[in-house]
């Protein structure tokens, strides 16, 4: 699909693209409208950042068959995927989590030469940098466990291949979300989080694999620590991490530890705490609900992560099929713009882009004061309009991506000491 | 063949023992000495996992805080439960009233565990209903920040889930004292004390051992009241066992299992020594 006009209403486009659809202009879906993949399940596990709804009802309307979704947290994603890869068909998983899943076998590899908008894939997944000259981040990027070389292959390629181990769907820049109505100073950094004036205030997800990439942004930023590579850290530079945060722990810094969406945003609302790791779509929740809340941007950048759909290897056949149609529809528009409207981002940005109004994509994706109200995917206002999304653009925020979600070598290390932590 | 009778009869319990008790026990502890890395379990025999649990402070400290946990609910439910039954027993007369205020004491078993922990947040937060009461009558003048994530209400938590535990079998006990050695030991002369300590209390043993046994097992065994309501703050060995699991560490937290296995059957025979349950049967 090529640019569209948008001076659309969003009705309007979302009409559009479903009479496009059903035509199957936009993509051309042609290849299975046998009558059999209307009994065709997809059991799919997730985590509740995608496990939608919306978009299992929308699959069955525009591919009809059945997309029957299970939503738990990430560890346990991994875990599944990893230990009964059976039991579901579709691991919608992140990609430091597949760095540990793809080497057990339980997921087969994704041939590209079917899914047809590979080429327009946002680089960040297919060259590993936004643009030529950004950086690639630490970490676990996405590129680096993107692509293997063969079918069989359990290692990773590191470079573009005809096999995806994910096809990506979505992806966000995280930072800290404050109250700024209650923190009462301009927060600029990411050590501000240890400030003594948030003093059992503040709190920090409980996921080591993440956990510790927003500990290793907050010790560098307050000069505790400097990494090699804060996604591979030595044991020397997690004894450091763990150890100042213990420190902080016993000091009473922190008012708790949240491991769900949930509980971030019960937090962040009831003020039991104001500055916090976050999501952007908790925030946005927290603001719905009329409470302030800020994605702040800070100085030091922004942690990534990003996460995609693994077929797992023992589908075959129409539901093989079945799988690949659901993979060319996720990228084909309507569920990226349903994600893009939550503040999460597609993997590929001119089919949500046809997917939304001028004012959806002005604000969400261009950093541009919102025209008129902006609506969350369930018509609830979620901005008046004149409101600029924190952190701007696109560009702006993923271009300052410093490090990305990781699994380290010294992982089984790391996680032993995270527990400690959690223990202290 | 009347001779093997008894055996048959006993088979369909025993095969369901075997089945569902045995063997995943037996599982637990041939895991617990398996080794691991991130994503598989490896077959073999190390002590790796043994020697984390024994050697890590933090372990210990972990261990001691349940028991901890379980020591200090244990004390706050027997007095509770035990006045509580005293109550319902001695000071009620009309037997449906007593029907009635018993029947009231289980109410908030009515809703699942995880409601009525969570019911807490809103009452105990710092701008919640408690804390924004007493500001308002001018008792304090900054929230009570440890009312929430704290140890104070993990063990709120625990008291208020499982008192009821220790109320019924004391409650049970004490309906069961023949009401003339009452009053044989008011007629020899005992105050309310003396009859307290050497008649009610003696012969309510069993009822007190019975709910000991029930509170302290499910504290020592808990994980999701400890997350909740101290925010991820404190740890406890389930809580540990869980977040092994989650981790995909199954060997380590087979062997934490294993040794939280042995603790709480050394915590039970303990206590049956103390006191014999039979009694009560």
């Amino acid at each position: 699909m090529t640019e569209t006009k948008t001076s659309l209403t969003r009705r309007g486009a979302l009409a559009l693209a479903g009479a496009a659809l059903g035509s199957g202009a936009v993509t051309g879906f042609p290849t299975l409208w046998a009558q059999n993949i209307k009994d065709v399940t997809l059991r799919q596990i997730g985590t509740g950042v995608s496990g939608l709804n919306p978009i299992a009802e929308q699959v069955k309307k525009d591919l009809g068959f059945n997309l029957q979704l299970t939503v738990t947290d990430t560890d346990a994603v991994a875990q599944r995927a990893a230990t009964q890869a059976r039991s579901f068909d579709i691991a919608d998983i992140e990609y430091f989590s597949i760095k540990k899943v793809y080497p057990t076998g339980a997921v087969q590899p994704i041939d590209t030469t079917k899914i047809k908008l590979v080429d327009k894939i946002v680089p960040i997944f297919t060259t590993g940098r936004l643009t030529p000259d950004s950086p690639p981040g630490q970490g676990t990027t996405p590129f680096s466990v993107g692509f293997v070389e063969s079918p069989t292959a359990k290692g990773f390629a590191g470079k573009r291949t005809e096999f995806m181990t994910l096809l990506p769907t979505i992806y966000n820049a995280d930072t800290l979300g404050i109250r700024p109505d209650l923190v009462g100073r301009p927060i600029r950094n990411w050590k501000d989080l240890i400030d003594p004036a948030f003093k059992g205030k503040a709190s920090i997800l409980n996921i080591p694999g993440i956990g510790i990439m927003d500990a290793a942004m907050i010790c560098e930023s307050a000069g505790i620590a400097k990494y090699g590579d804060k996604g591979n850290m030595t044991q020397p530079e997690i004894d450091k991490t763990i150890n100042f945060l213990i420190e902080q722990k016993r000091a009473g810094q922190f008012r708790a530890f949240w491991k769900s969406f949930d509980e971030s945003v019960n937090l962040m609302a009831s003020g039991e705490v104001v500055i916090q790791s976050m999501w952007s779509p908790a925030v946005a929740a927290v603001r719905s609900r009329g409470i302030a809340c800020t994605y702040q941007p800070l100085e030091e950048g922004y942690r990534a992560w990003g996460s995609g759909l693994g077929i797992m290897r023992h589908v075959s056949g129409l539901q093989l099929d079945a799988a690949y149609e659901y993979l060319n529809w996720y990228l084909s528009g309507w569920a990226g713009a349903f994600l893009n409207r939550q503040g999460y981002y597609s993997a590929v940005l001119e089919t949500a882009k046809a997917n939304m109004s001028e004012n959806e994509w002005g604000y969400w994706m261009e950093g541009k004061p919102a025209t008129a109200e902006i609506l969350s995917p369930e018509g609830k206002v979620m901005e008046k309009a004149g409101a600029v999304r924190d952190g701007g653009s696109f560009t702006e925020r993923m271009g300052k991506v410093v490090c990305w979600n990781s699994v380290m070598d010294e992982d089984r290390y790391m996680v032993r000491r995270w527990n400690e932590f959690i223990a202290a | 063949m009347p001779r093997l009778f008894p055996w048959l009869q006993t088979a369909p319990l025993l095969a369901v023992l075997l089945v569902f008790l045995v063997i995943p026990l037996a599982m637990l502890v041939i895991v617990s000495f398996y080794d691991y890395d991130s994503f598989s379990l490896i077959p073999a025999f190390v002590l790796t996992n043994y020697k984390e649990v024994f050697t890590s402070a933090v372990t210990w400290r972990t261990y001691l805080k349940t028991l901890w946990f379980a020591g200090l609910t244990w004390v706050v439910t027997l007095g509770l439960g035990f006045w509580l039954a005293y109550f319902l027993a001695f000071v009620v007369r009309s037997p449906t009233w007593r029907m009635v205020l018993f029947v009231l004491t289980t109410v908030p078993f009515w809703t699942s565990n995880l409601i009525r922990m969570i019911a807490w947040v809103p009452f105990l937060g710092r701008n919640g209903i408690l804390n924004n009461g007493l500001m308002a009558v001018g008792a304090i003048n900054a929230p009570l920040e440890f009312l929430l994530f704290s140890d104070f209400a993990v063990i709120l938590a625990f008291v208020h889930l499982y008192t009821l535990f220790m109320v019924v079998p004391v409650f049970n006990t004490m309906m069961r004292i023949d009401r003339r050695l009452l009053e044989a030991a008011r007629d020899a002369g005992a105050g309310f004390w003396q009859a307290l300590w050497c008649v009610i209390l003696p012969l309510c043993k069993p009822g007190i051992g019975i709910g000991s046994i029930f509170v302290v097992v499910l504290v020592m065994g808990d994980f999701a009241t400890v997350r909740l309501m101290s925010g991820g703050q404190s740890a406890s060995v389930g809580l540990m066992i869980s977040n092994q699991i989650g981790l995909m560490q199954y060997p380590a937290a087979a062997a934490n299992a294993v040794v939280l296995l042995a603790m709480v059957l050394l915590l039970v025979s303990a206590m049956l020594r103390a006191i014999d349950i039979r009694k009560e049967l």
